[in-house]
C-alpha cells in the first residue's frame, strides 16, 4: 500500500467509526456496503422460527428444495407438517440419472438409462456457485461430500463452424489472442497519444505497462509470436529439460481472425458472478441432495400423490390429491397453512381460490424449455486424447454446450460427458424430437467437435424438460414487464396459502432461488401464525 | 449482472440464427427433412414443419396432448379449435405456461433468447394446418392480414 492508499483507508475507517457510533450497527453495515467493504449475503445464518402456536400445522405442496427446505425448517420450529409430491422421489429438478434409473417423459416414452457404475448426468441444476451460501448451508447440514466443479478450463474449446474451417479453438489460446490484441490496439494509440481519456502522463505509463502484463505484450508493447505471448497462450513445443527441452513459440491468431471468427460471443459467459470459480458439486450428482433431504424428512412426505384442487377457508388449507398410478382415488390433506411450491406451469391448471392478483401472476408465466443430454462413451478420449479435464466447450451447433466431468479423472473405464445443454429454439425443437432422435442429434453434432464420437459413443439419456410430467418445463421465464406486474403479487401471502420456488425467485432456475424463496415465505407465514393465525 | 447476461444472450442469439443456416443448408441438401431447423429456416418454416419442430414437443406428434401433473392440451378434435381467431390469439399472446410466439424486436438478452418468433404468415399457416389435420375438418382459412388484425388488441394483454 502507498501512503497515500492507507492515509485514504485510515479515513474512511474513521468515517465508519463515526456512522457505527452515531447510528448503530445495521448503519454501519449498509454504510460498509456502500464503499465496497462487505457484500451482502443472502444467508441469513439458521433459520429461527420461535414461539409457534401450540397444534400449528403446515401443508406443503411439492419435494424439491424449496418445499423440502420449507417442510425441515417449519418441523424443527414445531409445526405439525406433511408433504405431498407428485414424484415417487425427493428432489424435483434436484435430480440425478444413474445407470438402471428409468425415466418417462410426456406422451409415454420411457428411457433407460445404461450409464456404467458411478456414472451420471444431472438434468436439472448441476453446479453450486461459491455464493449461493444457503445451498452450501444445506449441503453442509445433509452431510454432502462436495468437489470442484470446474466451469473454466483453458483446455477446453470454443467452436464455430464456420470459423477456423470448423476446427474448435483452445480458450487459453483465442483468450490470450483477445486479450493480446486489445492490448496493443490501447498500447499503440496510448504511445500515439491518440487516446482521448483525461490521464495524467504518470496514469498513462501505469495503464501501458499493466496492459504490457494484461496482453501478454513484449517490451516494445507488440502482441507477436514470442516469448511473451505462448508463456499464455501455450507453445508449439512445450518447454521441457534436457537438449531436447528448448521451447517453440506459437503464432497468435490475426486480429482480423480474432474478430472475424465471433468466438468472442461465448469467451465471456464465466466472468458472469453465477460461473466465477470456485463453484462445486455434490460427489456422485446433484441428485444426492434431494435424496439425503428426503431421508431427513422421512415419513413427512407423500409420494404419488397429484394435487387436483387446493381449497382454503378461514381456518385452514385443504389439498385435494390423487395417487399419480391409479387416477380417480380422491383423497385429501389439511393444515392451517399451505406453502405451495408447484411449478406455474401446473399450478396455473389447478383449481385454487385466490385472489385475482394471485391467480394472475400464476397464469402469467410462461416455462423457459431446455435440453440435457447425457453421452457415455467407451473411453475418456477427451482426457486421453486432448488432455480436457472438465470444463466446457461452447459451440454455435444447437447442442449450444458440451462439458466433461469434473470427477473421475483418469478412469480407464467408459465416461459419461455432457453432450448438449441448449435452451431457446433448439431446446423447443429437441423437445419437438422422440429421446432417441436426441441422442442421436447430438452424436452427430458432437461428432464435429470431437471426431471420436462416432467410434467410441456407448448410449446416452435425454430430458427435455418440456416433457418433464412434473415441471412441464424447464423454469419460470419472467420478462421485465411480467415482473413489474406479477412478481410481488406472487409472492404475497393469500389468505393461507404462500407461494415458493425458483419461480418466487430473482435467481430463476437456481436452487439458490428456490430455498432463499422458501425461507423467505416461511418466516411471513410464522410471522402471521405467530400473530394469532389472522389470515 | 443482469446486463453482463443479457449481453452474451444477444451474441448467442445472432450466433445460432447466424450459423445454422450454412450448417443445416447443407445437410437439408441430402435429406427430407433436417431434425434441427437452423432459426433461418424456421423464420420461413410452413405450418407443417412449425408444428413438426416446435408445437409437438407438448402437443405430441398425433396432437392428442399428454399428462402428467398438468395437461398439455390435445389439439385433436378440439372444440375450441372452432375458433381460428381463439388458436391464432394463443400462439400470439401464449397462455399460461404456453410462450408467445409472435415477433418481439423489443426484447434483448436472455428474454430474446429464450423465445421462438413467429410471424403473421407463419401463424396462419399453422393455425390453418392444425385445424385441417389430426381428424380436424375444418374449411375456413385464417389469413395473415387476420392474425395481423389481432396484433392491436394483444398489446394490453399480460
Amino acid at each position: 500500500m502507498s501512503d497515500e492508499q492507507m492515509r485514504f483507508s485510515a479515513s474512511r475507517r474513521d468515517v465508519l467509526r463515526m456512522i457505527g457510533l452515531s447510528a448503530g450497527g445495521a448503519a454501519m453495515y449498509q454504510a460498509m456496503t456502500a464503499l465496497g467493504f462487505a457484500a451482502e449475503s443472502r444467508y441469513k445464518g439458521p433459520v429461527d422460527l420461535g414461539g409457534v402456536p401450540k397444534g400449528a400445522s403446515v401443508l406443503i405442496l411439492g419435494a424439491g428444495m424449496a418445499g423440502m427446505t420449507a417442510a425441515y425448517e417449519l418441523r424443527n420450529a414445531g409445526y405439525k407438517v406433511q408433504v405431498l409430491e407428485y414424484n415417487n422421489r425427493p428432489g424435483g429438478r434436484n435430480w440425478s440419472l444413474r445407470g438402471g434409473d428409468t425415466f418417462t417423459e410426456m406422451g409415454g416414452a420411457t428411457q433407460h438409462c445404461e450409464f456404467a457404475k458411478g456414472l451420471y448426468i444431472n438434468p436439472g441444476p448441476w453446479r453450486l456457485p461459491h455464493h449461493h451460501q444457503n445451498m452450501l448451508h444445506y449441503c453442509q447440514m445433509l452431510g454432502i461430500q462436495l468437489e470442484p466443479f470446474v466451469q473454466v478450463n483453458y483446455n477446453a474449446c470454443l467452436h464455430s463452424e464456420h470459423a477456423f474451417g470448423g476446427k474448435p479453438q483452445r480458450y487459453r489460446a483465442y483468450n490470450a489472442d483477445y486479450r493480446g490484441m486489445v492490448s496493443e490496439l490501447l498500447a499503440k494509440s496510448i504511445e500515439q497519444h491518440g487516446l482521448d481519456a483525461p490521464l495524467t502522463t504518470e496514469d498513462r505509463d501505469k495503464l501501458l505497462t499493466s496492459l504490457q502484463g494484461w496482453g501478454f505484450l513484449d517490451n516494445k508493447y507488440r502482441y507477436a509470436r514470442g516469448e511473451s505471448s505462448s508463456a499464455t497462450r501455450g507453445y508449439d513445443r512445450d518447454p521441457g529439460g534436457g537438449l531436447s527441452g528448448k521451447p517453440v513459440p506459437s503464432q497468435p491468431l490475426s486480429p482480423q481472425d480474432v474478430l472475424r471468427s465471433q468466438l468472442w460471443q461465448t469467451l465471456f459467459i464465466s466472468d458472469l458472478y453465477e460461473f466465477q470459480t470456485t463453484l462445486f458439486q455434490p460427489v456422485g450428482g446433484m441428485g444426492r441432495i434431494g435424496e439425503a433431504f428426503g431421508k431427513k424428512l422421512d415419513g413427512l412426505i407423500q409420494y404419488n400423490a397429484k394435487v387436483t384442487r387446493i381449497a382454503q377457508d378461514e381456518h385452514g388449507v385443504t389439498a385435494h390429491y390423487e395417487d399419480a398410478r391409479h387416477p380417480g382415488t380422491a383423497r385429501q390433506a389439511r393444515a392451517d397453512w399451505c406453502i405451495c411450491t408447484i411449478p406455474l406451469s401446473i399450478l396455473s391448471q389447478i383449481p385454487m381460490n385466490v385472489g385475482n392478483a394471485m391467480t394472475a401472476a400464476i397464469a402469467a408465466v410462461p416455462y423457459a424449455a431446455s435440453t440435457k443430454i447425457g453421452l457415455q462413451f467407451k473411453r475418456r478420449f477427451w482426457e486421453q486424447d486432448e488432455h480436457i479435464y472438465g470444463g466446457i466447450t461452447y459451440t454455435d451447433l444447437p447442442i449450444f454446450n458440451i462439458s466433461y466431468p469434473s470427477s473421475g479423472f483418469f478412469d480407464r473405464g467408459p465416461g459419461v460427458l455432457l453432450g448438449a445443454y441448449n435452451w431457446g429454439p433448439a431446446a423447443f425443437q429437441f423437445a419437438a424430437l422422440s429421446p432417441a432422435q436426441r441422442v442421436k442429434e447430438a452424436v452427430r453434432l458432437g461428432n464435429q467437435i470431437h471426431p471420436q464420437y462416432e467410434k467410441e459413443f456407448q448410449n446416452g439419456v435425454a430430458v427435455a424438460w418440456h416433457r418433464s410430467p412434473f415441471t412441464m418445463g424447464c423454469f419460470g421465464e419472467w420478462t421485465e414487464d411480467s415482473r413489474d406486474k406479477h412478481y410481488d403479487n406472487l409472492c404475497q401471502i393469500d389468505g393461507r396459502i404462500a407461494l415458493a420456488g425458483e419461480h418466487a425467485s430473482y435467481l430463476p432456475a437456481w436452487q439458490e432461488g428456490a430455498v432463499t424463496s422458501a425461507l423467505d415465505a416461511i418466516g411471513r407465514v410464522h410471522a402471521r401464525a405467530v400473530a394469532g393465525g389472522k389470515a | 449482472m443482469k446486463t453482463e447476461t443479457s449481453r452474451y444472450a444477444s451474441m448467442w442469439v445472432q450466433v445460432f440464427a447466424a450459423t445454422a443456416l450454412l450448417m443445416f443448408g447443407a445437410v437439408q441438401a441430402q435429406t427430407a427433412e433436417p431434425s434441427i431447423l437452423s432459426g433461418d429456416q424456421l423464420a420461413h418454416a410452413s405450418g407443417e414443419q412449425i408444428f413438426r419442430h416446435i408445437c409437438q414437443g407438448c402437443h405430441m406428434p398425433d396432437a392428442r396432448g399428454s399428462t402428467g401433473a398438468g395437461n398439455y392440451p390435445a389439439l385433436a378434435n378440439d372444440p375450441n379449435l372452432a375458433s381460428a381467431q381463439f388458436m391464432a390469439a394463443v400462439v400470439l399472446n401464449g397462455r399460461r405456461d404456453m410462450p408467445s410466439f409472435v415477433v418481439r424486436h423489443d426484447l434483448h438478452g436472455f428474454e430474446a433468447m429464450v423465445r421462438v418468433g413467429l410471424d403473421d404468415v407463419q401463424i396462419a399457416d399453422v393455425v390453418n394446418y392444425v385445424r385441417s389435420h389430426f381428424g380436424n375438418h375444418y374449411t375456413d382459412k385464417l389469413s395473415a392480414a387476420d392474425v395481423a388484425a389481432m396484433h392491436a388488441s394483444k398489446k394490453e394483454s399480460p
